[in-house]
Formats: C-alpha cells, structure tokens, sequence
C-alpha cells in the first residue's frame, strides 16, 4: 500500500495545478463567465421556482386567456386556459433540468464503467463494442417510443430514453481516455507494484479521465434538454397538466394562429438553455485542451 | 474485399441480429399478456386464443423468435391492430417520405456544414469564422422543431411562400412535392449542418497546417486547388463518419419534423401508432429503424474506403 | 562530374547567380512580439551548384529556404531582397509567386510520409504540377509521371505511378517527393532535411539521386541539413547559419579543412572527411543553448558560447568578410578566427 501512494504523489500535485490552470484559462474567457453566470441564475430560478413563482402553475383563469406578454399581473401574458406563463416556463425549465440531469446521470453510471472496463480489458472491448453499436442503432426518439409503448409516457421514462441513447458516446470518450492513461507510466507503475485492477482503475485511471468526463457530460446536457422539449413536445415526455416547455409549445402551435407569441418563448428559453450550456462546454473543453498549455 | 470490411460486415450482421433479439423481447415484455396488448378492441376468450395461436404465443421463445425472424426476412410485420392493414403496405407509403425528406435534409446539412466549416477554417481568426461558429453553437442548440413552428407561423402562413402542412407525391408533381419538402428538409437539416461544419472546421485546420498541404503549395497550386484537392479531401473522410453516426438523430429529428409539417411519412405512423397502441406497427417502425442505421453504417464504411485508400488496401482497424 | 563540378565551380565565380539573395530579414509576429528568425543572409546561388546550408535546428535555415518562395505563413514579416534570374520575388503578388513555385523554385521536404497527400496517387501528385504550370492534360502528366519516376530510380514506374503514398516505403516517398519537384524541371531545388528521417542506406541512394539531378538537368541545388555527412557528400560550397545568421561561408574541402568561425569548428570537432561518404555523422553537442532569435544587434550571438569571447564581441556584432585563407571566396563572421592550419577548438580557453 505505501508503494502504491508514490505514483499518486507525483500525480496529484500536477493535477492540483492543472485544475488552477483550467480554472484561470476559464476565468479569462468572456464566454466562459457569462455562460457559467446564465446557467448559477437559471439553476437558481429552477431550484426555487416552486417557491418564487407567481402563480401557481395549474392555476386556469378563464376569465383572462391568450392574454399577450405585458398584460398586467402576467408579464409574459397567460396560456389557453389562462395560466401564468411566466410561472409555467419557471417550472417548464425546472423540469427540462431535472430531465437533464436525470438522463446524464442515467448514461454516466452505465457508460463510465462499461467504458473503463472496454479500455482496461482487451476481452471486453469486442463484447462492450457490440453493446454499443447496439445502443447506436436506436435512436433516443425511437428508444423513447419504445419506452413509452411499454411503460408508458412520463418525464422519467423520457429521461431514461435520453439518457441510454446517450451511453455509447460516454463509453467511446472514456474507453478511449482509459486506453490512454493505461499507456502512461504511473499506471503501469502500479500495475508492476502489484495493484488489483480494480484498485487501479479507481485510484488511478478514473480520477485521470474525469476531466474528459466532465466535457461529456457538458456537451450530453443540452442534447438532454432538446431531447426532453422533443419527446414532451410529441406527448411521449413530461404529461400535462405538469409544466414543460415542450408541452407548452405543442399547446402553442395548436392556438398558433389566436396566440403566436406563445410558440416564441418557450423556445427561446430552451435554445438560451442548451446554448449556454454549449457555449460553457466549449469553453471548457478548450481550457481543458493540453494543447492549449504550450 | 480487405480484411477491415470483412470484419465490419459480421459486425453489422451481429448487430442486427442483437436487434432483432431485442425488439423481439421487447413486445415480451409489454405488460400484462401480450395477446390481451394485440388484441385492441376485442377481448374476448376466443380471440386472444386466435390471437395466441396466430402469433404463436403458445409456444417456446426460440421457436417464437425463429418464426418471428422468419417472417420478418420475407418482409411480414403483420397487420395494424387498428386497421387491420398489412405493416409492410403501411411502410411502403409512409418510407419514400421519410427517405425523400431525409436525403434532402442530409443534402442540404452537408452543403452548408461543409461549405460554412471550410470558410471559417480558411478565414481563421477573421469575422466569417465567428459567424460561422456563433451559427453552429445556434444550431446545435436550436430545437428544430420549434424553428419548425417558427417557419410556419412566419414563412408559411403569414406569406404564403411555403405550404404550412400536406405532400405531394414526387411521382405526381415532383415541383408541388419539393415546394412541400425543402421547408422541412431545411429545419431538419440545422441540427446536422452545425454538428458538421464544427466537424469540417477542426478536420480543414489540422489538414491545412499539414505538411502534404504545404508540399502543395510549394508546387504552386492556387489556392482553391490546395484547399478542394488536397485539404478537403481528407477532411472529407470525417465528415462522411459524422454523417453515418448522426443518422440516429435525424430519424428522431424526421418524426418530429414530420408531426410538425403533417407529412405523411414513418415517423407520423410511429407516433399515431404509440398513441393507439399498435403494437405491430412500433415493433415493425424500431426494427427498421435499427436496420437502416446499421445497414448504412455499414455502406458509410464501404465509402469510407473509397475515400480513403489507406482502408482499401491495407486494412487494419482505424 | 567533376566536369560539372567545375563548371559549378566557375559559374560561381564568373557567371550570373541563378539565386541572389541580399540582407534577407524575417520576423514572426506573436503574442509576446516580434521575433526574429532571419537577420540579414546574404547568399548567391550559381546555375548547377549544390550548396549546403547547415546549422542546428531552430538556426532559421528552414525559414530562410521556406521564404524564397513565399512559403512562410501569413505571420512572417520580410525584408530584404530574393532575386530569381534577376526577378525580385520578395513582396511580389501571389499569382506571380505561383508561377515561380514549383516551376523556377522546387521544395523537397523532410517528412515524406506526411508530405505526401495520402489519399491521392503519387502520379496525380506528381502531375499536379505540370498540369498547373505546363498546361498539360492529366493523361500527358500522368505519362510524363511515369518518366519521372523512373528518372529518381524508382523500380516498375508504370505501376507505381498508380500507388498511394502508404505502398511505398520511405526511401521511395522522397524519390516521389524529388520526382515531383524537378517535375517542371525548376532551376532551383530546395531540399529541406531530405534525408533526415531515413535510414542511413537510403539516405545514400537519395544523395545519389540529387547528384545525378544536378549532374544530367544542371539544377541548383539548396541543401538544408543539420547533417555535416550530407554536406561532405553532395555539397561544393557551404553556408553555416547560426541563431539567424550567416556565420560562416566556404568550398566544402575548405570548410571541413580550415574552419575559421568559431562555431563551425565546434561543429566539425568529430567531423568527417569530404568527399569519403561520412554516413550519419551528426552535430556535435556545443555547449549552451541556441539563443532566443529576439535582437542582438550590437553582438555576436555565439558570445555567450564561445570559448574565445571578449568584450569586443559582445558589443559589436562582426560583419561577414573574407578571412584571409586558401581559398578567396572563403568568408566567415568572426573577431577572433580560428587561425589556420585548422586547429582543434579549445573550449577550456577562457
């Protein structure tokens, strides 16, 4: 055991100040900051929202429906049974988030270890390839119709549709770092100490990859909002009378012609989302960049 | 045939068969008795037997598989529990819209992702390249389906220009049916246009600072010539990979672009039958889904080794 | 060849230069300023001549070879004068430059695995430039392909000419690389590290083939290399560059026998012989580092490694003259020459 401290002793104070160089390389990039303050206020709002919100989401007032964005006591005006939008797109983005996260997480906790495993193990790569090319071979729309035909349609099982549609990219990221660090003499050290895989894989490889993980997951979010606004959209995600931006914008294109800001802004407010979320990824997959230390 | 595309070819086949194994146990594992989900309307005692037996339910898995891939080879998914149609008759209309719309939309992405990926790498660090880029960050993070909503409330009802909904036929009016399919093919293709002009931008910059490319110029090639023999070339080859592997999102992003413009294609039958619960047509709509990915997946490579002469003749996995 | 090496010899005397090249400057602009790369090389190349230009890596020998023609990227700032059969090429458009590329001035690079474009045949390559510069059809360049190969001694040049760069092994890549560049039969021939990544017996078939060019078409040949075997091999005049600039500027058997800048002697410490084929005899280690390229107008840039350094060197930069040697067209840039008979340099001299 005190052999195998060595090698993580030479690497963590490189690690500790790499992560102050990525953080200093992100500071310095405008986009960076201001993608990273959009995404701490949406987050904010999201959290709260149940709370902060000015109306109670399912709250019908038929007396004042389609009012327009503006109208007094509703800023961003009321829908076809006369809730509050801006109250809806609150919690709509509350629940886009919770999907996100939801599918992240789902494709992270099976792909993460499924891609080490790929990467460490030669006799696994073949089987795990097959998994994967499988997985590629339904896309998240079909996986969700699928899903939804044998469990129905909720905001859970759209979650999980996204979120395993989204395993095989998690897989070939992490296989492909794991094969890399594998190469690199600390891990090798370990190997020769006698380490068990296992103990090498968790003490050394994972905490070596979290850094390409961490992009994964950056660039897998956004792609888990539209996915959500897509499959609620079509009726297979988030169920009314619950909150959803999808929901409400296929609510919108049925009064298009009555109201037709409604099909504006819950749009907007998913692209603001997975915008800012791409616009952060990038920024933190070049800060992340080695070719960016020279 | 080199050794790599050998490889790639029982590849594809396994996968198809682990598809088919799967869509196959999914309607297994439909909750409740299946038979009582094929049934529809008439639940009667009887029926569910006829149904049993027809479906030969009441026999052991693998039989049941083995028939099932049977039936499938020749082309049978059964009929719609809804309708009583024939699947493979619902497929033969519902497919030519669906692949029209989907070539189209391919089409259209390749031309301004590769088109907008070469400008901004060769006008690196100047105006055009941030606005190629700031477009393509749009892109990815658009719902096309809204743009859809969009497109219609603003282009097609309020100017006429486009029709909002409906198709024609490319057999009857090939002019009505493009003036039907270029709006949708034009919103399904921004999600792929921005995946590969970021693509086409990252694979120009590494072939333009590469040492053939210089080699090239030193010959005292124009530029153009540099830049669509030479550097273009090999940046192709990524491309066409990124076109393969995002096949997936357009036929989710067809179903929804199709709902959207009320096109009479695959994905509106996928979302007509979840809603009706038609069992029949969604195994029939997943498994072909899943063919057709790995099927051109599979001719993507056979491209791939046109393209790239290392693959053709040496082999050897990339 | 010696004939020839003769008519070199007093072309280099008598003749037109077919290459001048006057106080040539380049600096790069980047984030932290301009740096200097090259700082006023002066240098003629006469018609049928092989020159050497050799120094250690980051000398801006490369630079140098790569602004001739207008290679260098668009961060390159220079000055000076490159004159081509009395054309001025430095600040010329594009297009007359694209005229002069691959026709007039020809470039062999060190790499010719990657230098090569992967996914097209070695004959499309090669013909590439003949169908731009001498109007041929692609059936025509692709026949004059064939000829061509075989010219640089490639085996079976009708079926080569259809093989992708990857069929072929190292040495014959840069036999492709060399078809290619004397394919419009330029009167220039920049052959920048052409054997650097190869072996040492492959190195000498291509030394071979460079020689038969100069020997059977009179091309001029530059050659760029930080191997002093090459140079002995193949080269009849030498130009030694250091940190930008010229240092030292000889015949080849003078060089080697009376080296008179400091540095070069260092360079030749464990040199070989010219004329007797020296395989892989590498630069010898100096001590101390090649200085950063910024400005050091007022000094000599090898003061600081110099064993035979004084104030006066580091406070004037010397100007390149002829020191008084065997051979009159033997210039070095040096305070304190080494006197000749050429000595072994002492590097413990204070």
């Amino acid at each position: 055991m005190t052999v195998l401290t060595v090698p993580m002793a030479e690497a963590t104070p490189a690690g500790t100040t790499r992560r102050a160089r990525v953080l200093r390389r992100l500071r310095r990039n405008p986009l960076a900051v201001v993608s990273f303050v959009v995404l701490a206020l949406v987050a904010v709002v999201a959290v709260l929202s149940p709370w902060i919100a000015p109306y109670a989401v399912e709250q019908t007032d038929f007396a004042h429906t389609f009012a327009p964005p503006g109208t007094p006591g509703h800023v961003l005006g009321t829908d076809d049974l006369g809730r509050d939008v801006l109250s809806r797109i609150m919690l709509g983005a509350r629940a886009s988030l919770q999907v996100a996260l939801l599918a992240v997480a789902t494709s992270l906790v099976v792909g993460v270890p499924l891609g080490l495993a790929a990467g460490y193990f030669r006799a696994w790569d073949a089987v795990i390839s097959r998994l994967t090319d499988l997985l590629l071979a339904f896309p998240f729309l079909i996986m969700a119709v699928g899903l939804a035909a044998i469990r129905g349609a909720s905001l859970t099982n759209a979650a999980v549709a996204i979120g395993i549609a989204q395993i095989p990219g998690v897989i070939r990221v992490v296989r492909s770092d794991t094969l890399r660090l594998k190469s690199l003499d600390f891990v090798a050290a370990a190997v020769v100490d006698g380490a068990s895989d296992l103990w090498v894989l968790a003490r050394h490889v994972l905490p070596n990859a979290t850094s390409v993980i961490l992009v994964q997951a950056t660039v897998a979010v956004p792609a888990a909002i539209l996915g959500e606004a897509v499959l609620s959209f079509l009726g297979l995600g988030i169920q009314p009378p619950a909150p959803s931006l999808g929901t409400m914008l296929a609510t919108a294109q049925q009064f298009a012609a009555r109201a037709p800001w409604a099909a504006v802004l819950p749009g907007v407010v998913i692209m603001g989302l997975a915008l800012a979320f791409n616009v952060f990824g990038d920024a933190l997959r070049d800060a992340l960049d080695p070719k960016g230390d020279r | 045939m080199s050794r790599y595309l050998i490889t790639r070819a029982w590849q594809s086949a396994l996968t198809l068969l682990l598809s088919t194994v799967v869509v196959f146990l999914g309607v297994r594992a439909l909750p409740g008795d299946p038979a009582l989900a094929l049934a529809g309307e008439d639940r009667s005692p009887e029926a569910l037997a006829a149904i049993r037996h027809h479906y030969g339910l009441d026999q052991p898995l693998p039989l049941q598989f083995a028939r099932y891939l049977g039936r499938v080879a020749q082309g049978d998914f059964g009929e719609s529990i809804r309708t009583g149609v024939p699947v493979s008759s619902m497929l033969t209309t519902a497919l030519p819209v669906t692949v029209e719309l989907s070539v189209l939309a391919i089409l259209i992405a390749t031309a301004l992702g590769v088109g907008a990926g070469v400008l901004a790498a060769v006008r690196r660090g100047r105006p055009a390249e941030w606005l190629a880029n700031g477009l393509a960050l749009v892109g990815l993070s658009v719902p096309h389906f809204w743009l859809g909503l969009l497109a219609i409330l603003y282009l097609s009802v309020a100017t006429g220009l486009f029709p909002a909904s409906g198709f024609v036929p490319l057999g009857d009016d090939p002019v009505g049916n493009l003036h039907h399919l270029v709006l949708p093919a034009v919103i399904l293709g921004t999600g792929l246009a921005a995946i590969i002009m970021r693509q086409t931008r990252s694979a120009m910059l590494d072939s333009l600072s590469s040492d053939y490319v210089r080699t090239a110029k030193a010959k005292g090639l124009r530029p153009r010539a540099v830049i669509s023999r030479h550097a273009l070339r090999n940046s192709l080859i990524v491309v066409v990979t990124i076109v393969g592997l995002q096949l997936g999102g357009l036929i989710s992003g067809a179903v929804v672009t199709e709902q959207i413009f009320g096109l009479p294609g695959f994905g509106k039958m996928t979302i007509d039958a979840v809603f009706q619960r038609d069992y029949p047509v969604i195994q029939a709509v997943v498994l072909l889904t899943a063919t057709a990915y790995i099927v051109i997946n599979f001719l993507v490579d056979l491209l791939y080794s046109v393209i790239d002469p290392r693959i053709r003749v040496a082999g050897g996995a990339a | 060849m010696t004939v020839v090496q003769a008519a070199g010899a007093a072309a280099a005397t008598t003749g037109a230069p077919v290459l001048e090249v006057r106080d040539l400057c380049v600096s790069f602009r980047t984030e932290g300023g301009s740096v200097s790369a090259v700082d006023r090389v002066t240098l003629d190349l006469a018609p049928g001549e092989i020159v050497g230009l050799v120094g250690e890596s980051g000398c801006g020998k490369s630079v140098t070879a790569m602004s001739l023609a207008g290679l260098l990227p668009d961060s390159a700032r220079v000055s000076g004068s490159v004159r081509l059969e009395g054309t001025e090429l430095v600040g010329t458009r594009e297009s007359v430059l694209r005229r002069v590329r691959g026709k007039e001035i020809a470039y062999i690079f060190q790499e010719p695995m990657t230098s090569l474009n992967p996914v097209l045949t070695v004959g499309r390559q090669i013909g590439e430039a003949l169908q731009v510069h001498e109007r041929m059809s692609r059936r025509a360049a692709r026949a004059r392909a064939v000829e061509l190969l075989s010219l640089v001694g490639i085996p079976s040049p009708a079926t080569r000419v259809d093989n992708y760069p990857h069929q072929l092994s190292g040495g014959m890549r840069q036999r492709v690389m060399i078809a290619m560049a004397v394919a419009c039969g330029p009167k220039v021939l920049v052959a920048d590290e052409p054997t650097t990544a190869l072996d040492v017996t492959v190195q000498a078939g291509i030394l071979k083939v460079l020689r038969d060019l100069r020997d059977r078409l009179g091309t001029t040949i530059l050659i760029i290399t930080h191997d002093l075997g090459v140079i002995a091999d193949v080269a009849d005049r030498v130009v030694v560059m250091y940190a930008g600039r010229i240092v030292e500027r000889a015949p080849v058997t003078d060089l080697f026998a009376h080296p008179r800048h400091r540095y070069t002697a260092g360079l030749l410490s464990a040199s070989p012989t010219p004329g007797v084929h020296a395989g892989s005899q590498r630069l010898q280690e100096i001590p101390g580092l090649v200085p950063v390229l910024s400005s050091q107008p007022d000094a000599c840039t090898f003061a600081d490694r110099c064993p035979a350094a004084d104030a006066r060197c580091r406070s004037a930069a010397p100007p390149l003259e002829p020191v008084g040697s065997t051979a009159a067209d033997h210039l070095a840039a040096c305070w304190h020459p080494c006197p000749t008979p050429r000595t072994q340099p002492e590097e413990t001299t204070p």
